[in-house]
């Protein structure tokens, strides 16, 4: 017993040494400082990854971390630890503690000037390290589109199933519905193409018109969506899960019959639009807008419809209104973030709308956590990367996915992180007292 | 002309006859008691006239205006708040967000608003807000107003239930057993809370109570229910020596 009780102490106080060394030299060290850190480190790759990579004993430097590597070559962990280490860890942490007074001031003074100007300027800052990062590989440009095309799924299913309450189904249908909208009309209008015939307007321009593709993609979700709202919000219970599940195969079968667009076969010839800046400038504002509407009184209408409809209707709230709204919402997220995808990938398939494409999107939800951006964004990110880590294993990663997925749902039944505001004005804003107040 | 105005109102469900020949009239700053034991319809009444269930017969108006057939929304966007007898609090929810989502109808910015976050939006979310606050400090509770609901002791609960009610700005309020539960303390702070929104808001207020005390202290006339049916209605002194409510239902309170 006392054994046990010793090493328990020793362990917490293990831990409490490092909160207590994390509060006292980085409790004020705002975003900013973070971001620019990051941006260091991520030149600081560029510029030395690969040789100390070699150095180190690997072939070159980690494409995520090592998460890749973790499971096909295990002997090269401990080199990884070290890379990410020496390459990302100690240069972030330092630059962070050096320019956490300056970045300070400098937040401040973005801070009272607007929130919108100091919000673009770390986005900014945040979509150049990002950038720089992500350059150092090929592939690593691919994963990071996924991921920002995941959070947007993810969070507008969120929205749904989350914020509302309801059990929805459909997102791979409406995926689906905008990747299809969005190939047909780039590809009719702006690609020389041997099933829809010469482009009908000069390419030059299709750069351009692709954000009106993409909303008419959600626009399309959206009419898909009112096809399964309309019957299943009559009532409440299980009637929209079970509907929402044949829209998908409703769907996906639908495309498959259609030799138009290719069956089975998939559509592929997408012009190469959705490059980073463009996917991260949709995901930016996805986030942005969701955010906005879950918390505004008319958004939280949804956190009532959840909790007690019928209190919720007594009160004036309109909640057919409410469910109507939020549900074709979140299918025209789920529609551009479709029309992204069939871009980044420059393929599309319906066999890849199906229902593993939707126990993924539900994994990632009830991963992270409902009725929280902040959780879709982590669970979205996590699921990738721990999906990018199980790869390997091929197959096997759908035993180990769902069985994650249950331990989650029995120890912290609503995810990870859920129940929060986002409230991005206290992330940017300045982190000591004296700035802030200032 | 009285502000609600029921006629003959007879309900169903399925064979079974809740409410039969239902008649009320309430003017405006009235309080009005309605007892009966248990299963006596009090509450079906209640859902009927806030449009919860449609009555088989009758009319039912408010202020003159038809509202038999109406959302339930809609009834109360136009001036029928009402508390529910066991707590329909959304319990994720903090205290202010109660107050303030019971404004819902007040709200003009619309769906460009909410995605968006336009100035309107602010400035109506600032207005809410503020009147929310007000509610929250005339029920006593402006202390709580970040704590989620579960968190908070019953009596408590029962005070959101009540700020959220008024905040629909209702012309009339409906309360079902407010102090159902409640220990003597929170019945006292109770009924000092319906006296004082009685008077600073001059609502009239429809309730059901099974406490004695509260019925006869605080309303000016009650009706009494057996089986869906008013068996008596009169000033409190009135039920108080009517034989039939003895019988029906004071006396058996006495022999237990």
């Amino acid at each position: 017993m006392t054994v046990v009780s010793e090493t328990i102490e020793k362990r917490r106080s293990f831990w409490s040494i490092v909160r207590d060394w994390w509060l006292q030299y980085f409790s004020e060290v705002p975003l900013l400082a973070w971001l620019v850190g990051a941006l260091v480190a991520a030149i600081l790759e560029m510029l030395v990854g690969n040789p100390f990579a070699r150095l180190i004993g690997m072939p070159r430097g980690p494409v995520l971390f090592g998460f890749l590597i973790v499971l096909k070559t295990p002997v090269l962990i401990p080199p990884a630890i070290l890379y990410n280490i020496v390459i990302y860890a100690l240069p972030v942490l330092l630059v962070a503690r050096l320019i956490g007074g300056l970045s300070n001031k400098l937040a401040a003074w973005l801070f009272q000037r607007s929130v919108m100007l100091s919000t673009i300027a770390h986005l900014t800052l945040m979509y150049v390290a990002l950038h720089v990062w992500a350059g150092f590989n090929d592939y690593r440009v691919l994963v990071v589109k996924l991921i920002l095309l995941a959070i947007m799924v993810t969070l507008s299913l969120n929205v749904v199933n989350g914020y509302m309450g309801e059990f929805s189904c459909s997102h791979p249908g409406f995926m689906a519905l905008g990747a299809y909208t969005a190939s047909i009309l780039s590809i009719l209008f702006f690609v020389d193409d041997s099933t829809f015939g010469p482009a009908l307007l000069p390419p030059a321009i299709g750069q351009f018109a692709f954000p009106i593709i993409l909303i008419i993609s959600g626009a399309v979700s959206s009419i898909g969506a009112l096809l399964v709202a309309v019957p299943s919000f009559r009532t409440r219970g299980d009637y929209l899960a079970i509907i929402s599940l044949a829209f998908t195969f409703i769907v996906k079968s639908l495309i498959e019959n259609m030799e138009i667009v290719g069956g089975p076969r998939g559509l592929r010839g997408q012009p190469d639009w959705a490059t980073l800046p463009v996917v991260f400038v949709w995901t930016m504002i996805c986030v942005w807008v969701i955010n906005n509407y879950v918390r505004s009184t008319f958004g939280k209408t949804m956190n009532a419809v959840r909790d007690g409809e019928m209190a919720a209707n007594a009160m004036t709230i309109n909640t057919r209104r409410t469910k109507m709204v939020t549900f074709l919402f979140a299918a025209f997220w789920a529609g551009v973030a479709g029309g992204l995808l069939a871009h980044v990938l420059r393929y599309v398939n319906p066999g890849s709308f199906g229902i593993q494409k939707l126990a993924e999107v539900l994994a990632m939800v009830y991963f992270g956590g409902l009725n929280s951006v902040v959780g879709s964004i982590v669970g979205a990110v996590g699921f990738n990367l721990l999906s990018e880590a199980l790869r390997p294993l091929e197959l096997y990663k759908w035993i180990i996915i769902p069985i994650m997925i249950i331990l989650i749902m029995i120890y912290r039944p609503t995810g990870l992180i859920a129940f929060t505001e986002f409230d991005v004005k206290k992330l940017i804003q300045p982190r000591n007292k004296k700035d802030r107040e200032a | 002309m009285a502000l609600l105005e029921v006629k003959d109102m007879t309900h169903y469900f399925g064979g079974l006859r809740a409410v039969y020949n239902y008649n009320l009239s309430i003017e405006k700053g009235e309080i009005r008691g309605l007892i009966g034991p248990n299963g006596a319809g009090k509450t079906t009444i209640f859902n009927l006239i806030t449009g919860i269930y449609r009555p088989s017969e009758g009319s039912i108006t408010l202020d003159g205006e038809n509202i038999v057939g109406l959302q339930p929304y809609q009834i109360a966007a136009k001036g029928i708040g009402r508390t529910f007898q066991n707590l329909q609090l959304w319990r994720h929810m903090s205290v202010l967000d109660h107050v303030k989502l019971a404004q819902y109808a007040k709200i003009r910015y619309g769906l460009v608003g909410a995605f968006f976050g336009t100035p309107l939006r602010h400035r109506q979310e600032q207005e809410i807000e503020d009147r929310a606050l007000e509610l929250l400090e005339l029920v006593g509770i402006r202390h709580l107003a970040d704590q989620v609901v579960t968190n908070l002791p019953y009596g408590a609960q029962r005070r959101v239930e009540m700020a959220r009610a008024l905040a629909t700005d209702p012309k009339i309020l409906f309360l079902d057993e407010p102090t159902v539960g409640m220990n003597p303390e929170e019945l006292k702070d109770m009924m000092e809370i319906i006296r004082q929104v009685h008077q600073e808001l001059g609502l009239a207020i429809f309730l059901i109570e099974h406490r004695m005390k509260v019925v006869m202290d605080l309303c000016e006339r009650i009706q009494t229910l057996v089986f869906g049916e008013v068996v008596a209605e009169g000033t409190p002194d009135e039920i108080r020596n009517n034989p039939v409510v003895i019988e029906a239902y004071l006396g058996k309170e006495i022999e237990t």
